[in-house]
């Protein structure tokens, strides 16, 4: 509040002012301006990660470069991103389809290990489905998935029992079997001392592109899950449903759309998607079960940021899942050439959610510049 | 239009408020072009207009939620800035919103320990007395420990100006006050504004209501299309004058649908008993029926069940025990879905929350109902150019006034809102009609197309069941009018022999005496 004691009616006293900028808010903001704000929060990221550069004595500029040519100066370190990108791009794009219906899925993580275990269990157990091997282990990595989401849902659905405690705890869960099972039941007769079990059969190795590390048979599915979430949601009736329910629950109950069945679609498909990540990490990288937090770096809770950086929009999930992949390989080259940890990718990744959730109240505003008065 | 103002001001007072050739522009339209008026201190000063003429948007740029693009505001003869709604209280300026914005999981005195500086340690605890003291004092009773999602509409509307008023608003601005209270609420709310203008206070009371703005207001500005039209000492005016300059054509007369053979039942409830929202029966052992062909109107006080009763008959909540039988079919507890599917039509009371999805398309919203089937659905896709057509035509046949069929919904104005809700609810020609508040809120025009299209509707064999607060409403259109009390019907009178001082006697419970049959 300004008590102004100036006489002359003010002629353009535009929306509220912040220094040289007019604020107003809206309710309906447009693709370019949440465009604009991810772009700023990679930017602020970007700065403040340059500061930790600085701290290690490194010369941020030359660090960037650095790491540009080494995640994607070459074929091969392109190859190392796209790996990267490949379980984000699942994740991400299942967990834009459960944001949007007001789902929060943070339990991507275990889903993706739910699939892991569907996977190989086709792989060890059942090795002789032929050129068929792959497609079954991907069903049933989905359904596996599929199901560890069903329960949070369920419970959400029937007792209202927040899903973001119960996705997470159900990682946790997802982690203990993992370990039992490659520590018990499923311990390789042939990995003495280690606790993996055995190396998946040779028709249960998801191929790659040359010398690779790309499996792109889970990178096409991928990319069809992207082009079929976006058709879905865009041109069908489960779609439609989707958006009454995630923008006016209570217009969806007045029209009579049934929040169960529609919920549920949309957090079983998430989660299943989530479990073929799980599939393609053990089937193209590992060929066996092992110690859950090698299986999955993180993809379930990065694939989140994956998620929010796309604003609700599935084709833009292949960007950020690119973009977060450059982050993730980045680490390794952090370690290599710049004697740096790599966990300094989780403070990127960090850095980064922290901004994509500080520029949120920023959604709503118009901001320009101010005309002169 | 100023010189008309200066003329009747007092040389000595110095307006509490003036605003000053305030213009503020959105896409596409002007809301206010170069509008100026004063509220003093001691006045009720009425703001009228039609839906869209922009007396919202006006306020809002007094209250700091919009900038205005011209023009000065002074407070106390100072220019002032006000860049949101703190500024505006700090400047002694209350809002009391058509919409009450609360939070609903909250109880009373926590909402209003939000609006105001209270003990960081259990800030509810002094609290609680004051609401109750100023609760007395003004008539505006409310229970502080009740959570706002269990309260009525106009109940909260209470907890709204309660807020205003303890922040100590010098300044009040009430955006269509009346239209979720009962008469005598009403009148209560005329209590409490004398009384803020015997202190010296300034009210403004946006309202399409003429009586009202005849009963209560010293001075009147008209607005129309975003401009001042008219301003006028109440004294000097009258209500025909008022409806002239408002909507700038003659108001359009509104009659009975006149049906006189009735056709088969559209509706019957056996015994109904609905609980409400804490868990105990509102609806209580309620029996009526509708047939095709007329209008019967549900009158009586907010909060005495209506709003379970509509929910409960379009399957929005459950029935505890009692039947619902539609077109002859028992549909007791069936989902909205199957509700709609039997050709019921639901004019929701909430139009925005419930009746639309803001952020969705007119075109969206439009095929709200009938998305899952064809033309709108060929198979699991959708069929956009079918949607595109049926929101074309439904825009052009109910004079939805959008920008376009892609426009988003939230954007639209009130009375444009219902219209476009009308066209969809109303376009599978259903055989019974649940209308709940439909003219609330709405201009002149917008109300007179509602009440004629439910004539209509009747004329052409639909029941109809008009559930309205506003007495001469529900007399004017109903054939048959059912008065709720305390869950109960007190009776059910034809509107020929229909008093007003019968309907009122039964709306403060009192059960009919013997009907002449």
């Amino acid at each position: 509040m300004s008590l102004d004691t100036a006489t002359a009616p003010i002629k353009r006293s535009n929306a509220r002012q912040w220094g040289p900028f007019n604020i107003e808010t809206r309710e309906t903001p447009p693709q370019s301006w949440l465009f604009t704000l991810s772009m700023l929060s990679v930017l602020a990221t970007l700065i403040l990660t340059g500061v930790i550069f600085a701290l290690y004595g490194q010369n941020p500029i030359t660090a960037y470069v650095t790491l540009a040519q080494g995640t994607l100066g070459d074929l091969s370190s392109l190859g190392v991103v796209l790996q990267r990108a490949i379980p984000l791009m699942l994740i991400g794009v299942g967990l834009v389809v459960a944001f949007r219906a007001q789902f929060f899925n943070i339990g991507a993580e275990g889903q993706l290990l739910a699939g892991a275990v569907g996977a190989s269990a086709v792989a060890l157990f059942f090795p002789n489905f032929g050129f068929l091997e792959i497609p079954v282990m991907f069903i049933v990595a989905f359904i596996c998935g599929a199901v560890w989401g069903f329960i949070p849902a369920i419970l959400k659905l029937k007792l209202e029992i927040n899903e973001v405690i119960s996705t997470l705890m159900m990682n946790y869960i997802a982690i203990s079997i993992v370990e039992w099972l490659v520590n018990g039941p499923w311990k390789g007769k042939n990995q003495v001392g280690y606790s993996y079990t055995d190396t998946f059969p040779d028709a249960a190795w998801i191929p790659k592109i040359s010398s690779s590390t790309v499996h792109y048979p889970t990178l096409i599915v991928a990319l069809a899950l992207v082009a079929l979430v976006a058709f879905v949601i865009a041109r069908t009736r489960l779609g439609f449903r989707m958006r009454i329910l995630g923008e006016n629950p209570v217009a969806a109950k007045y029209v009579g759309i049934n929040t169960l069945s529609t919920t549920l679609a949309v957090v079983m498909l998430s989660a299943g998607a989530a479990g073929i990540a799980g599939a393609g990490e053990v089937g193209a990288i590992h060929h066996k079960l092992l110690d859950p937090a090698q299986i999955s770096l993180g993809y379930g809770y990065t694939a989140i940021i994956v998620a929010w950086l796309a604003r609700g929009n599935p084709i833009s999930v292949i960007f950020t899942a690119i973009f977060l992949g450059v982050v993730f390989a980045a680490g390794d080259v952090m370690k290599v050439s710049l004697q740096m940890p790599a966990q300094t990718t989780n403070v990127i990744n960090g850095l980064l959610l922290f901004f994509l959730i500080s520029t949120e109240p920023l959604v709503k505003l118009k901001i320009s510049l101010a005309r002169g008065t | 239009m100023m010189q008309a103002m200066t003329q009747d001001t007092k040389p000595s007072i110095t307006p509490l408020v003036s605003l000053e050739g305030i213009t503020k522009i959105f896409p596409g339209v002007v809301a206010n072009d170069d509008v100026s008026l004063e509220i003093r201190g001691g006045e009720v000063h009425a703001l009228l207009g039609e839906n869209g003429a922009g007396k919202t948007s006006l306020m809002n740029v007094l209250y700091g939620i919009y900038q205005p693009d011209g023009g000065a505001i002074r407070v106390a003869g100072n220019v002032v800035k006000i860049r949101s709604p703190q500024d505006a209280m700090r400047l002694g300026i209350g809002l009391v919103a058509q919409h009450p914005m609360l939070v609903r999981q909250h109880t009373v005195a926590e909402n209003i320990a939000l609006a105001v500086k209270t003990s960081f340690w259990n800030p509810t605890r002094h609290l609680e007395a004051k609401i109750l003291a100023l609760g007395e004092k003004y008539g505006l009773k409310v229970e502080p420990k009740a959570k706002v999602w269990q309260l009525s509409a106009g109940e909260q509307q209470r907890v709204e100006i309660l807020k205003a008023l303890i922040r100590g608003a010098k300044v009040l601005i009430l955006d269509e006050p009346t239209s979720v209270l009962t008469p005598q609420e009403a009148t209560d709310l005329f209590k409490v504004l004398n009384r803020m203008k015997l202190e010296g206070e300034g009210v403004i009371i946006i309202t399409h209501k003429l009586d009202e703005v005849m009963a209560v207001s010293s001075r009147i500005t008209v607005l129309r299309k975003g401009r001042v039209v008219g301003a006028m000492k109440t004294s000097s005016t009258n209500k025909n004058d008022l409806a002239t300059l408002m909507v700038g054509r003659e108001v359009p007369q509104v009659r009975s649908s006149g049906v006189t053979k009735l056709g088969e039942g559209v509706l019957k409830l056996e015994q109904v008993n609905v609980a409400g929202d804490r868990g105990v029966n509102v609806v209580k052992n309620l029996s009526l029926e509708i047939r095709g062909g007329e209008v019967l109107g549900v009158a009586g006080v907010a909060g005495n069940g209506q709003r379970e009763l509509v929910e409960a008959i379009t399957g929005l909540r459950g029935v505890s025990s009692g039947s619902v039988k539609i077109g002859g079919t028992d549909l007791t507890n069936k989902n909205a879905k199957t509700i709609t599917d039997a050709g019921v039509a639901h004019i929701p009371e909430d139009r925005l929350h419930m009746g639309v999805v803001g952020s969705l398309s007119v075109a969206e919203n439009l095929a709200l109902r009938g998305f899952e089937r064809t033309p709108f659905a060929n198979g699991e896709l959708l069929d956009f150019k079918a949607m595109e057509n049926f929101a074309l035509s439904s825009i052009k046949t109910y004079e939805v006034s959008t920008p376009g069929i892609h426009t988003r919904t939230r954007l639209l104005s009130g009375g444009n809102i219902q219209k476009l809700i009308f066209a969809r609810e109303l376009a599978e020609n259903p055989k019974l009609i649940i209308a709940s508040h439909p003219t609330y809120g709405l201009d002149a025009g917008a109300t007179a197309q509602v009440q004629n299209v439910l004539l209509e509707r009747a004329r052409a064999g639909a029941g109809v069941m008009l559930v309205s607060e506003d007495l001469e409403e529900v007399l004017a259109l109903s054939d048959r009018i059912a008065v709720m009390f305390a869950g109960e019907i007190m009776g059910v009178v034809p509107r020929d022999i229909a008093t007003v001082e019968e309907l009122g006697l039964m709306m403060a419970g009192q059960r009919q005496k013997q009907v002449n049959a």
